[in-house]
């Protein structure tokens, strides 16, 4: 099988990089780029924990080529934060501790982000359906939907 | 295996017809890749049709909805008109895995996959909508029930693809629904599913309807019986316990991990009630 | 060193308060390395070939064509793990099952591996591993094992618990028994009896992240794991004994952890990722797939129960038994025994006898998952407790206050209890405005009592006072679910510093004396026993260095505040000394300042819980939603209440996925059907509602602060909480988890009929 040049944006840089036909976006991002922020819980696309955005939307890496990212945009949990400052979603996460064991976060906040960037006032509904896709073990999700409220209210400036 | 990615129709099935061994389409690739992981799958070559010119979009022409092939079920639910139009048939498209799967999957993914339990499925069939199929030796428009043969086959001749799916606008009282049933309260794939449209004549009776059935039959079933029994009437008690009867007993559904022959014998006709009620009020009916 | 490890009681100034965690933006920003997340140059991929049969024996395995294929740097199979468990039993079935030695035991049992270049060549080159099975008849259902004509697994399997020994090999493993007084007696003189037969379908842990590791073996004996693990000194032992590898020089790091529950507390596959390096020559990365997770890592057993229990018109329990039927996978164990010790422990009974039947069957190697043994038994118990308070005509709160162990019981399982929750968790329920709220159309409410012992075991920590005053502490015990924060509020706490200025570390196994791994809800207790104590003696050093900057005696020095103070006021105005002061003259006065502690952390206290949960149910499909549900539980003492109540939802959470629709399915042929998250059905975010919680703190006397463990005992509860809502939202009792929808409707339809 030949190598496939590819030339992407990633959190903001412009990437090139070669891969294989049958070579995942996860694949790539975890093998071959060292980011691996996003991460496999099932490769079936079941668990949500390798969620990216690409051009807007939130899909499961496991289920993209890696040859797909071609000329599209490309954001990952590494490049949600601001530099040092962390996004909003991420504070909060840590503040309502939406997390235990954290492996299913990255895909969490990814997801979350999406959401708030449609739609900034969820009802705790609209939360949960639009977060189903992404598998907890630990928490029962009733922390993450609080840090996902709590998050929201702050990005639309208001107060708590 | 070869990755293509053709920018238009012809490149693409050149390359389909051309492929000596197996050889897959990906859109959304919500199935494509689930199966790539298996150690058992081989492809000579995948072709990627989202750089065809027009096959993203969904086109509202005078008379019915054009939907291209690569579509995907979240751009769908954002397209108001087609939402008002065939409500049942969008929010079955909705109903398909997470918010990422909508992310990418495609209704003509959906179809050509041809899983019984497909969610699109009996909602596309119920709403009359038709495959535009395009070959080596051209186009040809069919009724969308007519593309799964059976589970994960498909009428598709070698060389073929759909390039869009093509619902004519709904008639005046006309209304659509799907309603499927899962264990969870999503991600699951349907263990049954019910779609029915029906159109009332201007007394507020069902005039026409169509009732299909997912996650029952190899295939999706098509009820005439099940629509006999609604036409007529106005969705009164007997009529709904008659469609519920014909819809249990015209299932020929499996055992199988995700549910028994009774259960999905039982719950068909439930959830045809229920779906039927939906699209009577839709219609603007009554009781 | 004594350390005294009796509660005092306090007034709290870090402990019980809600800071972040210091491992939080690590997480959240992708950072955090999990078992998968490393890499060393020169690494393989491994890939196992698992058998697809579920009782075969292995005719014949020939892997020359994969060892020819180019890019295939090594192949390993049983003959590469030679038998080094000299009669242990325990350590010859972790071997066995890591790599078959003569029988594939279960579908997805591995067979041989090979560690090549890249995935595709590792993919190619099973497909080249020649395996001739010879099929034996299989048994996958508990029932179906005893019975007398059922396959025998392992014809060196006698009974062992019965006399006298059985004259036949057979799949019942062992025979165990619990109890006290005379339960024939205790039936003969009850008003009411209930009696009734449940069952209980196997379920997964179901952590997000798969094992992982990383394998790296030197010719000259010393090799490295990464590893994610609940027990890095536990793989380390496992992964030595199995590869005859010296202890001392197998190094192992545990990664962060995506989720265990007991799951990752022993080895599947890395003893076969080390004898892949060793033949190699090379560092090789297994991870296993979530199909081979389901298929070939540790699941919870099956179960078969019967119980009886029968009771006074005015509720008072005169007898109780129940008999217990537990799968084991292929290799006996003793879950059985642990569901025979759990069955009544909530109960003052006078007259009670449990006994537990352990049954290997054509299924995976049962694994620990969070109170092991104890939800099931407790599911069977509290459904019966259930339909005798609506057959006595009492409430269900009522009767487990009536018969509600407390101090001073004799426990059905032997020890006398000390103070404990259970009398507080009922009273909280019963006033807890959940209990009062109005149902709705097609809804029911069910209540359920829980209980787990909770372990302490070896622990040991290092606690090490830098030069300019911050504090790193090194633990032993890896952390699941936030204990580095609260060991870091332990340490504050009796250092009398602040949060901020402590940093809480897993050691890896070169750096730490041993530590039992993280389970038995040991994590906290253990290592904040250990803690303390680390601190208490370097509180002491810190003592002894203020007394030689001050030049008076030790004894005349005590410890406030994060201060060392001279007491009385025969030295006059001397300004007490903070630990920054002591520790910038450090140097000066005999050098590093460090606190150590080694102990076996005993006492853990046991743990109570009570549950309250609303469902309602679609009597036309027998769809359950969980509407509404409360966690009432004791803490001994909340060190970190976020991270307390986060183990109350989590566990509550797997629970209500157990009830409702997680289950192995296995077909005729004995493999399983749905090894994969779509139809293994944990529940997603949209199935449940905000989980409420309540933390009571009835303090363990055996911890100085009280603290008991807590992380297990909320998933004993919801499956008979769960089972009785939903029986009294149907009217019909349900005695089989899970109460997927089919099993629901089925139930409807049978009560109309009959």
């Amino acid at each position: 099988m030949s190598s496939i040049a590819v030339s992407t944006t990633i959190n903001g840089d412009d990437v090139e990089y070669l891969c294989q036909a049958d070579e995942t976006l996860l694949d790539v991002l975890r093998n071959r780029l060292g980011l691996m922020g996003s991460k496999e819980g099932c490769g079936t696309g079941d668990c949500g924990a390798c969620s990216t955005i690409i051009d807007g939307r939130v899909v499961c890496s496991c289920l993209v080529l890696g040859a797909e990212a071609q000329g599209r945009t490309i954001e990952t949990i590494e490049g949600m934060a601001n530099g040092a400052a962390l996004h909003p979603l991420q504070t909060n996460f840590i503040e309502h501790a939406a997390l235990q064991c954290g492996v299913c976060t990255p895909g969490f906040l990814m997801a979350a982000k999406a959401l708030l960037d449609v739609n900034p006032d969820p009802t705790e509904e609209e939360i949960r359906f639009w977060l189903a896709g992404n598998l907890c073990r630990c928490t029962g999700y009733d922390k993450i939907v609080r840090a996902v409220q709590a998050a929201a209210v702050e990005m639309r400036g208001e107060q708590a | 295996m070869r990755y293509e990615r053709p920018e238009t129709i012809q490149a693409a099935t050149t390359l389909l017809a051309e492929a000596q061994d197996s050889v897959f389409v990906l859109a959304g690739g919500t199935d494509l890749l689930v199966r790539m992981q298996r150690d058992d799958f081989e492809a000579e070559l995948v072709v990627d049709i989202k750089s065809i010119a027009g096959i993203t979009d969904v086109i509202e022409t005078d008379d019915s909805f054009v939907i291209g092939a690569a579509v995907s079920c979240a751009a769908l639910g954002e397209h108001a008109a087609l939402r008002a139009a065939w409500p049942g048939v969008v929010e079955a498209a909705n109903l398909i895995g997470s918010t990422q799967i909508q992310g990418r999957c495609t209704v003509v993914g959906n179809l050509c996959n041809a899983s019984p339990a497909a969610d699109s499925v009996p909602a596309l069939i119920a709403a009359g909508a038709q495959a535009r199929i395009v070959g080596p030796n051209g186009t040809r428009t069919v009724p969308v029930e007519e593309v799964p043969t059976g589970p994960g086959k498909t009428s598709l001749a070698k060389g073929e693809m759909i390039d869009a799916i093509v619902i004519a606008k709904p008639e005046p009282k006309s209304g659509d629904s799907y309603l499927r049933f899962t264990p969870r309260t999503e991600m699951d794939i349907a263990v049954v599913g019910a779609s029915v449209h029906l159109v009332l004549d201007d007394a507020g009776t069902v005039k026409t309807a169509r009732v299909a059935l997912g996650a029952v039959g190899p295939k999706v079933l098509v009820s005439q019986e099940a629509a006999q029994s609604i036409i007529g009437t106005t969705l009164d008690a007997a009529a709904l316990d008659a469609l519920a009867t014909v819809c249990s007993a015209a299932s020929t559904p499996i055992d199988d991990k995700r549910g028994t022959v009774d259960f999905r014998k039982q719950v068909a006709g439930v959830l045809a009630r229920r779906a039927a009620l939906i699209a009577f009020e839709r219609a603007g009916g009554t009781q | 060193m004594s350390f005294d490890a009796g509660y005092q009681s306090h007034k709290f100034k870090s402990v019980g308060t809600r800071p972040l965690r210091p491992d939080g933006v690590d997480k959240v920003t992708g950072r955090a390395r999990y078992g998968a997340d490393f890499n060393m140059p020169g690494q393989l991929v491994a890939r196992v070939l698992r058998s697809p049969h579920a009782h075969a024996r292995i005719v014949r395995i020939d892997t020359a064509k994969a060892e020819a294929l180019k890019g295939v740097k090594a192949v390993v199979t049983a003959a590469d793990l030679p038998d080094l468990t000299n009669g242990d039993g325990a350590l010859f079935a972790i071997l066995d099952n890591c790599m078959a030695r003569t029988k594939a035991m279960y579908d997805g049992h591995a067979v041989a591996a090979v560690a090549a270049i890249d995935e595709n060549v590792a993919k190619a080159a099973l497909k080249l591993i020649e395996v001739e099975y010879e099929l034996l008849p299989h048994v996958v259902d508990v029932d179906a094992a005893m019975q007398a004509d059922a396959p025998v697994l392992n014809d060196t399997i006698f009974t062992t618990g019965v006399d006298p020994k059985p004259e036949t090999p057979s799949n019942i493993a062992n025979r165990s028994e619990f109890g006290h007084g005379d339960v024939d007696a205790g039936f003969a003189a009850a008003d009411f009896i209930v009696e009734r037969s449940y069952k209980t379908e196997q379920t997964h842990q179901g952590y997000i992240e798969p094992h992982a590791c990383v394998a790296n073996c030197n010719s000259d004996g010393s090799a490295d794991l990464w590893v994610c693990t609940q027990g890095h000194f536990v793989y380390r032992q496992n992964c030595a004994d199995l590869l005859g590898l010296e202890v001392s020089k197998l190094r192992v790091t545990s990664s962060e952890i995506g989720g265990g529950f007991g799951g990752k507390t022993h080895v599947w596959t890395e003893p076969v990722a080390l004898a892949l390096s060793r033949k190699a020559g090379r560092p090789v990365k297994l991870v296993m797939s979530r199909e081979e997770v389901f298929r070939a890592s540790g699941p919870t057993s099956a179960t078969s129960i019967d119980v009886k229990i029968g009771a006074r018109k005015d509720g008072k329990i005169t007898g109780a038994m129940a008999t217990l039927r537990y799968t084991s996978g292929p290799y006996p164990d003793m879950w059985a025994e642990l569901g025979a010790m759990t069955s009544f422990a909530c109960y003052d009974l006078e007259n009670v006898k449990t006994v537990g039947f352990e049954v290997v069957v054509n299924r995976p190697k049962v694994a620990a998952y969070r109170a092991p043994s104890a939800p099931m038994a407790a599911f069977a118990v509290e459904s019966a407790m259930d339909e005798l308070a609506h057959k006595i005509g009492v409430n269900a709160v009522d009767l487990r206050v009536m018969n509600a162990a407390s101090e001073g019981t004799k426990s059905s399982y032997g020890p006398v209890y000390g103070p404990i929750g259970i009398g507080p968790t009922l009273e909280a329920a019963q006033s807890h405005p959940h209990m009062s709220a109005p149902l709705g159309k097609n809804q029911g409410r069910g209540m359920a009592c829980g209980f787990w012992f909770n372990f302490g075991g070896q622990t040991c920590s290092d606690l090490n006072v830098n030069a300019d005053g911050t504090v790193g502490l090194a633990v032993g015990t890896v952390d699941v679910g936030g204990s580095r924060a609260s060991l870091s509020l332990i340490a504050a706490e009796e250092l009398g510093i602040d949060y901020q200025d402590i940093k809480a570390v897993i050691a890896d196994t070169a750096t730490l004396g041993y530590n039992d791994m993280t389970d038995g809800s040991r994590g906290t207790f253990s290592s904040s026993m250990a803690t303390i104590s680390a601190a208490r003696n370097a509180i002491d050093v810190m003592r002894a260095r203020a007394a030689l900057m001050w030049d008076i005696p030790v004894d005349d020095i005590y410890w406030e505040e994060g201060h060392a103070k001279a007491a009385g006021s025969k030295y006059g105005n001397l300004s007490p000394l903070s630990v920054k002061e002591i520790a910038a003259e450090s140097g000066n006065t005999g050098g590093p300042i460090a606190g150590h502690s080694e102990m076996i952390a005993d006492g853990a206290g046991v743990s109570f819980g009570t549950h309250i949960c609303d469902v309602e149910v679609d009597p036309e499909t027998g769809s359950t939603r969980i509407v509404r549900y409360t966690v009432i539980q004791d803490a001994g003492k909340a060190v970190h209440p976020s991270y307390v109540e986060g183990q109350y939802q989590g566990g509550a959470a797997q629970g209500i996925g157990w009830a409702l629709n997680e289950e192995y399915v296995y077909g005729d042929d004995g493999r399983l059907q749905n090894p994969g998250f779509l139809d293994y059905r944990i529940p997603v975010c949209s199935d449940l509602p905000m989980i409420d919680t309540q933390i009571l703190e009835i303090p363990n006397p055996n911890h100085p602060y009280g603290v008991r463990g807590v992380g297990e005992t909320p998933i004993v509860p919801p499956l008979a909480a769960i089972a009785n809502a939903v029986s009294n939202a149907v009217g019909v009792r349900m005695s089989h988890i899970p109460m997927s929808p089919p099993r629901i409707l089925a139930a409807l339809n049978d009560a109309a009929k009959g």
